[in-house]
């Protein structure tokens, strides 16, 4: 799934990274808890979160993602974009709620075993 | 023999916000130095976690990266509080971290053994109330 379909998607707004909406994704993990997302996540394009620091951004950096979705409507300072700016990073934020926004990047298909999206 | 690179950096213990910094710097130098994305994933991952530790709980200290023709060494050095159990801390989800940092995504128990997992070698020397050095290596 590239990610200007995820913007489509979840509906929305992107707050830098346009050279990337044409980069395609195979995979996404959700998570608030960033030792987590260090410790159990392998090769996943997309992180959603609904928290909101800069260590969201640093994490997503050490694990090459290439895309943040703040979800719950959260919007990063101008310093947390800036930082995924300089890190080549997509940031985007939807209105939708983490379990929703997960259940309709899902059913588009993407993560999913029996899909190739 | 060429001489072997080497970075220093002293990690602020006052800034959450800040840490992390350097393992930031050192993905990119060895990116730069054109390692494989998962050597420098590796390094990157173990250092970030060793530098947020110090953060949380040791306000601060220094990271030095040397890269050597076999491996890539980090050590980390901090003048906090030590680790009383080390064994225990070298438990997946054992954590002395305060609530205010599990607000912040981390605290979950995970640091320690993490750079464990992503490291060829790692050692702790630690003393209560002086202070805890650890050195990773991964390798080439």
């Amino acid at each position: 799934m590239k990610i200007c379909e995820i913007k489509k998607c979840l509906n929305a707004d992107l707050l830098c990274g346009e050279e990337w909406l044409d980069h395609d994704v195979f995979s996404a993990c959700c998570s608030d808890m960033m030792s987590d997302v260090l410790a159990y996540v392998k090769d996943q394009g997309v992180l959603l979160t609904g928290l909101l620091n800069s260590q969201v951004i640093r994490t997503a950096n050490m694990m090459d993602m290439v895309c943040i979705v703040f979800v719950r409507d959260k919007k990063p300072t101008e310093e947390m974009v800036e930082l995924a700016r300089e890190s080549g990073i997509a940031v985007m934020s939807t209105h939708l709620r983490a379990y929703d926004a997960c259940g309709l990047l899902y059913s588009e298909g993407l993560g999913r075993c029996d899909s190739n999206v | 023999m060429s001489e072997n690179i080497k970075f220093h950096f002293d990690v602020d213990g006052e800034n959450f916000s800040s840490a992390g910094e350097a393992s930031v710097v050192v993905k990119k130098k060895l990116r730069q130095l054109g390692f494989s994305p998962d050597i420098i994933r590796k390094v990157s991952i173990a250092m970030y976690e060793g530098e947020i530790n110090m953060v949380i709980h040791a306000n601060g200290g220094s990271a030095d990266v040397e890269v050597g023709d076999d491996d890539i060494t980090i050590v980390l050095s901090d003048k906090g509080p030590g680790i009383k159990d080390v064994e225990l801390a070298m438990q997946e989800g054992y954590s002395t971290a305060r609530d205010n940092i599990r607000a912040l995504g981390f605290g979950a128990g995970m640091g320690l053994p993490n750079m464990k997992k992503y490291t060829d070698y790692m050692q702790i020397e630690t003393e209560v109330g002086v202070g805890t050095t650890i050195t990773m290596k991964v390798n080439l």
